[in-house]
């Protein structure tokens, strides 16, 4: 990219399993206020373009944005909603600024989970004709995936709980975190099937939070803050929608996506160069399918990867250093989380969790079940 | 914006109240077609698809990752948005901002809906505030029978004039092949329409459509290289009310108003001094005919008050100075995902003097097109013949 855009300010609720005190636009204003102080930056002043992610459904709204136009600052001006996961947001939030037509641009995700039956609102994304009526949400389609991976590559249930110990375990050190402790693989083995070889554990649980961001062109970054994080690259990438049309022990459009990102960013050896990667772990096993797809192992070694303790918080290249999304962050906010955490990381902020020398983080998100659209994101230092 | 941005094709289904001969993603997939057509391109030489849609409407949760097959974009970049009526245009500006960034030149634009599968009044009572608003929330036709109580009130227009913008919208509907509501229809047809809420009438509403629309837009390369008329999106600007702004109703208030303050901005970017005789065609989301007549004041067409003047005066006829929805417009047609993107479209359409029957006599060079949803929401557009004119 020729042209330079940073994330110069995040803030986060804390993630927790619910916040009956607060509406969708009061959780989403505690996000947003936050980050408008911390950057010293007012909307209407500061602030030329917004843009949300949320999903109607989970918001109990028609056009839902209508309930957040006035805190995000969308009065009278631009605003845009994306019913995607939040990473989307930050993609299209830098070709906005790239375009020439914004230089500062204000992010949000937020979802109360504890409002809505994720089992429901799941089952709404299958097609109404041929697979809805079978009963399917992302839980049960994940683990054909986990099932359809295991098999293939013969990845061990024992390796797919190590996700869970990891990032539980990291997530000890993030105070925004919702769920956190020292487990042990047996602990995780031990929690209830839910939907076989998923158990209670290696499924993200419910969540109420939300996650402002905000974007700005070179010249607007270099006023607002002298640590910002660059965006060296972006990519998407759409697959089939059917799961009989996926190999599901592939991930073809993370691996498109990771790749129009690292070509942007000038990334060749995405394991050496990358140090630390935040990715959507909405299923334990994501963590070890997504590392492949981002390109950190060869397919089918996800598994090995994690044996040998790369991605543990001291390894080589950890991954997520926050606890991910099994510590407990809403969908649709998940991706702007993960961007938000690698931003974290690369402007020396993360606190507890911070990982040393970070010069290269990358995000991941994830919109459909069992990750039909991909979005890679990658953050560097100056 | 660092790169211009033409339309060099696009394309719509025909839209018709029920389509029972195709699911969702073979409806889409008719318009995408048509628009690959149009532009002689095929779907691999498209480096990113976006997809407007309001997934309410059609009762499907990520209506993108559905039809993601069969709009092309497997495989692709893509991205979707949904900000209610608008979003057809919003898809459209997010396009010119993938092209204006650099990074992609050949963007496929496509919006949709399927209302048949949904119901459309419950949805639309449901935009309202779950505390505050949805018990009094009436849906489209009571906020537009707000709309024209107050109209009617504060400038003594009647309801014959609402029902010759409901004549004029079917009347040139007749003469577009792919308008859902064609028909020949006179102003005491519209009068003896069965009532909805005073005074809206069934004919003074628009209908729920089923339809897609896609355009195709690209860099000034491409469009040079590869198409015979693009037309140039010249400037678009947004703006958006926000929920509780009781008195948007009131044609009187004196507030900052979306549509006001959106054309303002954007005829000083393009220095628009007098709106009516710089454009020469507009397409305007009109859902009830009273919204047409506030359409002409909010864009500086006439002064307020005077709107109802120029459809007793035939201005706005397709063959009048001020073409007003030579198309038939969304009072004829209103897929919502579809219709901001049908606007920007049929403008499209005018400029290169391909819009078959519905064609204006006059010479096109610049076209306005409206986008409306939310709480009183828009996008504007700026279409011309000429990159810089």
């Amino acid at each position: 990219m020729s042209d330079r855009v940073a994330i110069v300010g995040v803030a986060q609720t804390r993630f927790s399993a619910k916040r009956a005190e607060v509406n969708y636009a009061e959780l989403a204003y505690e996000a947003i206020e936050r980050v408008l102080r911390e950057t010293g930056l007012e909307i209407e002043r500061d602030i030329d373009n917004s843009i949300s992610c949320s999903h109607d459904i989970w918001d109990g709204q028609t056009i839902s944005d209508i309930g957040i136009t006035d805190v995000i600052g969308g009065h009278l001006r631009n605003e845009e909603k994306m019913a995607m996961d939040g990473s989307t947001a930050v993609y299209y939030g830098a070709i906005g600024i790239l375009s020439g037509e914004f230089s500062c641009t204000l992010l949000l995700a937020h979802t109360k989970m504890s409002q809505t039956n994720r089992n429901i609102v799941n089952n709404d994304a299958f097609d109404p004709i041929y697979s809805r009526l079978l009963g399917f949400d992302f839980t049960s389609a994940a683990a054909l995936q986990a099932g359809r991976y295991m098999s293939v590559y013969g990845i061990s249930k024992e390796q797919i709980a190590g996700v869970v110990v990891k990032n539980l375990s990291n997530a000890i050190r993030n105070p925004k975190a919702q769920n956190s402790g020292d487990f042990t693989i047996d602990d995780v083995l031990r929690s209830p099937v839910v939907s076989h070889p998923l158990r209670e554990m290696d499924i993200a649980p419910d969540s109420d939070g939300a996650v402002a961001i905000v974007m700005a062109s070179e010249e607007r970054a270099r006023e607002i803050t002298d640590r910002p994080a660059w965006i060296r690259g972006i990519g998407s990438c759409y697959d089939a929608h059917y799961l009989g049309d996926r190999e599901l022990a592939r991930c073809m459009a993370l691996q498109k996506a990771s790749e129009m990102a690292y070509r942007m960013a000038g990334i060749e050896n995405p394991r050496d160069e990358i140090d630390v990667i935040e990715l959507g772990d909405e299923f334990s096993y994501q963590e070890l399918l997504w590392l492949e797809g981002l390109g950190i192992c060869e397919p089918g070694a996800g598994g090995r990867l994690i044996d040998s303790g790369v991605t543990a918080m001291d390894g080589d290249l950890p991954v997520n250093p926050s606890g991910g999304v099994i510590s407990g962050v809403p969908a649709n906010v998940m991706g702007l989380n993960r961007a938000a955490e690698a931003s974290l990381q690369v402007m020396g902020k993360a606190g507890e969790h911070q990982v040393d020398d970070v010069r290269i983080a990358v995000a991941q998100g994830h919109s459909g079940f069992c990750g039909q659209h991909h979005c890679v994101i990658v953050l560097g230092g100056e | 914006m660092k790169r211009s941005v033409a339309i060099i094709g696009g394309g719509q289904t025909y839209h018709a109240v029920r389509r029972h001969d195709v699911n969702q993603p073979e409806l889409v997939n008719e318009a995408v077609r048509a628009a690959l057509e149009d532009a002689r391109m095929s779907i691999d030489e498209i480096d990113a698809v976006l997809l407007g849609n309001m997934e309410f409407f059609e009762g499907q949760h990520m209506t993108d990752c559905w039809v993601a097959d069969s709009i092309g974009c497997f495989g692709k970049p893509g991205l979707k948005i949904t900000t209610g009526g608008t979003v057809g245009a919003t898809i459209v500006a997010a396009g010119v901002h993938h092209v204006a960034s650099g990074l992609f030149d050949r963007v496929l634009c496509v919006g949709f809906e399927k209302q048949e599968e949904g119901d459309t009044n419950a949805i639309l009572s449901g935009v309202a505030h779950p505390l505050y608003g949805r018990s009094m929330a009436g849906a489209a036709v009571g906020y537009f029978a707000m709309m024209a109580t107050s109209y009617m009130a504060t400038w003594g227009a009647r309801e014959e004039h609402s029902a010759m913008v409901a004549v004029k919208a079917r009347q040139n509907a007749r003469k577009n092949e792919y308008a859902h509501l064609k028909l020949d229809i006179a102003v005491e047809d519209v009068l003896n329409s069965r009532m909805l809420a005073y005074p809206i009438r069934i004919l003074d509403m628009c209908p729920a459509s089923n339809g897609a629309c896609a355009v195709i837009l690209a860099d000034e390369r491409t469009a040079r290289d590869r198409c015979e008329k693009p037309v140039w999106i010249r400037a678009m600007d947004t703006a958006h009310n926000e929920q509780f702004e009781l008195d948007w109703r009131d044609v009187t208030t004196g507030r900052p108003i979306f549509s006001r303050v959106s054309a303002s901005r954007l005829y000083k970017k393009l220095g628009v001094k007098n709106p009516a005789a710089y454009f020469d065609v507009f397409e305007i989301y009109e859902p009830a005919t009273w919204a047409e007549l506030v359409w002409y004041e909010d864009l500086g067409l006439c002064r307020p008050g005077e709107g109802f003047r120029l459809i007793e005066e035939g201005a706005t006829e397709i063959d009048g100075p001020i073409p007003v929805n030579p198309s038939g417009g969304v009072l004829s047609t209103n897929c919502i995902g579809a219709s901001a993107m049908l606007r920007i479209w049929e403008g499209a359409l005018q400029i290169r003097g391909d819009a078959g029957e519905h064609q204006v006599p006059s010479e096109v060079r610049r076209v306005l097109a409206t986008a409306y949803g939310g709480t009183n929401w828009t996008v504007l557009t700026a279409l011309s013949k000429s990159r810089d004119d």
